[in-house]
């Protein structure tokens, strides 16, 4: 279950300046624990201390926020594309 | 010279270094500019702003850049137009609109948020600049991006208002329409920022940026007579403007250019694309993103980062926030342009329908001084609206054909002196 996870440049410290990981899992949870597993630091970034996604991080499950999705319950499979984007709020 | 300090986290506090940065790498809040208060008060006065020429950059010692900007000379300080005749119709007799509709060089409040971004993009020495946007931002970056003389990219969604396409394109600005909305737009631009480096005004260079939107709330005050009104009514997309002219009000108290209570502050929103409000009326902190359907296509953001400092800022003034429909949104552009003779886009309809709504409900009262914001021109929507005027009535060019018409339309009463 392996997954492509785009990584912004405050993160990058923790993934040797790649933008672009792998990681494994059936769940965003699980995703983001394994990205913990091999970057570690990582999930105290975009998770608070209730274990929630932070307010300021937007996760993208194949381009659909997963707050419209099951937030960390949402599934994933094999080939899906995950973003991890701050939550930046744009002009219009 | 510059009265900024360093860049700060709003919500765990680090600072960072006055960079083209916009997101804490601990917490990912927002970065907010830090200024040496102390020196800005020594250094201004009502004297000093009023000796400068009419446009924002009088406010310059509040702003986030360090030499004398030549980007904007003529944004900002639009008029505060005492509203008489709309002031009568629904029964407010100190009714203020800030016209932001005349604003320059693109007719929107954005021409005041780009000029200091630019500003800031050339002492960074940045030669691209760009934006996502859902069309104003997007003609703002690329008139004030051709002045400079900087490279341009403009990224909206597909099916904004073509004049919107137009309006950037004509300044030299390449333009790239994205499948998707705007939350979708805003997500693919902070990945190419990374990428590229180049200044997304709205993005890299947010920080700076939205300072710009103070400004708003000096003009609101300087052009009271150095005085704050009882009730400000502010449209809420991405969150930028609310609580900067929040902002604005308690910075001018604070080095002493202003006295007296703070103002309530009211956000508006459509009904299509209510986020805040909806936060704002259950009594929660966490805003719940929303698929935005309105018209007003230029505040339809359903995911507003900065809709959570909207929130604090509005309960803090004592305001609230309603949203207002499509239609009533219609009705609001019609009875600002016929009493008043402006002419605004579907976020300031949405502004006024708002204003409407709370004094009904008693969070305006009367007899208070009020201050709608009227963020954009409608000639730039001319789409939202063009069904809801009437239709023009077509006749031969024969003097005995308008009489006709005119007896019709007047109800049967002939012209006195007619045949």
């Amino acid at each position: 279950m392996a997954v492509r996870v785009r990584v912004p440049t405050p993160l990058r410290r923790f993934t040797a300046g790649n933008g672009e990981v792998t990681a494994s899992g059936t769940s965003l949870k699980e995703i983001i624990n394994d990205l913990e597993s091999r970057h570690p630091g990582m999930r105290d970034r975009l998770l608070d201390d209730k274990g929630e996604i932070r307010r300021f991080v937007n996760i993208y499950l194949n381009g659909d926020d997963v707050r419209f999705l099951d937030q960390l319950n949402s599934a994933v499979k094999d080939g899906d594309d995950i973003s991890i984007v701050p939550a930046i709020a744009g002009g219009r | 010279m510059s009265y900024i300090t360093a860049l700060k986290c709003r919500e765990c506090g680090q600072d960072y270094p006055v960079e083209p940065l916009h997101v804490c790498e601990t917490c990912f809040g927002p970065l907010e500019v830090v200024y040496d208060y102390g020196r800005i008060r020594a250094a201004l006065s009502h004297k000093l702003i009023e000796s400068r020429p009419r446009n924002l950059w009088r406010y310059r010692e509040l702003l986030p850049v360090d030499h004398e900007p030549d980007i904007g000379p003529c944004s900002g300080f639009t008029p505060l137009l005492h509203a008489r005749r709309l002031g009568a119709e629904i029964g407010i007799k100190r009714l203020y609109i800030k016209d932001d509709t005349v604003n320059h060089p693109t007719l929107s409040y954005k021409d005041r948020v780009v000029s200091v971004a630019i500003t800031r993009a050339q002492e960074f020495g940045f030669s691209t600049v760009s934006c996502a946007s859902t069309g104003n931002l997007a003609t703002a970056v690329a008139a004030h991006a051709a002045r400079a003389g900087l490279k341009c990219y403009i990224f909206m969604p597909e099916g904004v208002e073509s004049g919107k396409i137009v309006g950037s394109a004509i300044y030299g600005a390449r333009v790239i329409t994205i499948r998707g909305n705007y939350d979708d737009v805003n997500r693919l631009c902070s990945e190419i920022a990374d990428k590229y480096g180049w200044a997304f005004v709205n993005i890299n260079l947010r920080p700076y940026y939205t300072e710009g939107a103070k400004t708003f709330g000096f003009e609101i005050a300087e052009q009271l007579g150095w005085k704050l009104p009882d009730s400000v009514v502010i449209p809420t997309a991405g969150g930028t403007i609310l609580p900067k002219v929040a902002k604005a009000f308690k910075e001018l108290k604070d080095i002493g250019l202003v006295k007296g209570g703070a103002p309530k502050i009211h956000s508006a929103q459509a009904a299509g694309s209510a986020p805040v409000i909806h936060a704002l009326h259950k009594g929660t902190d966490l805003i719940s993103p929303v698929k935005p359907n309105t018209i007003a296509k230029s505040i339809a953001i359903g995911n507003p980062a900065d809709g959570f400092y909207v929130l604090g800022a509005v309960r803090e003034s004592g305001g609230w926030g309603e949203m207002a429909t499509d239609e009533e949104i219609v009705d609001a552009i019609k009875l600002l342009a016929r009493t008043e003779g402006i002419f605004a886009e579907p976020a300031g309809g949405t502004t006024l329908a708002v204003t409407l709504k709370l004094l009904a409900q008693g969070r305006i009262k009367p007899e208070e001084t009020v201050v709608v914001s009227i963020t954009g021109n409608g000639y730039k929507t001319l789409e939202a609206v063009s069904n809801a005027v009437e239709q023009p009535f077509v006749i031969e060019a024969r003097l005995d054909d308008f009489d006709a018409l005119f007896e019709r339309l007047s109800g049967g009463k002939r012209l006195a002196g007619a045949a």
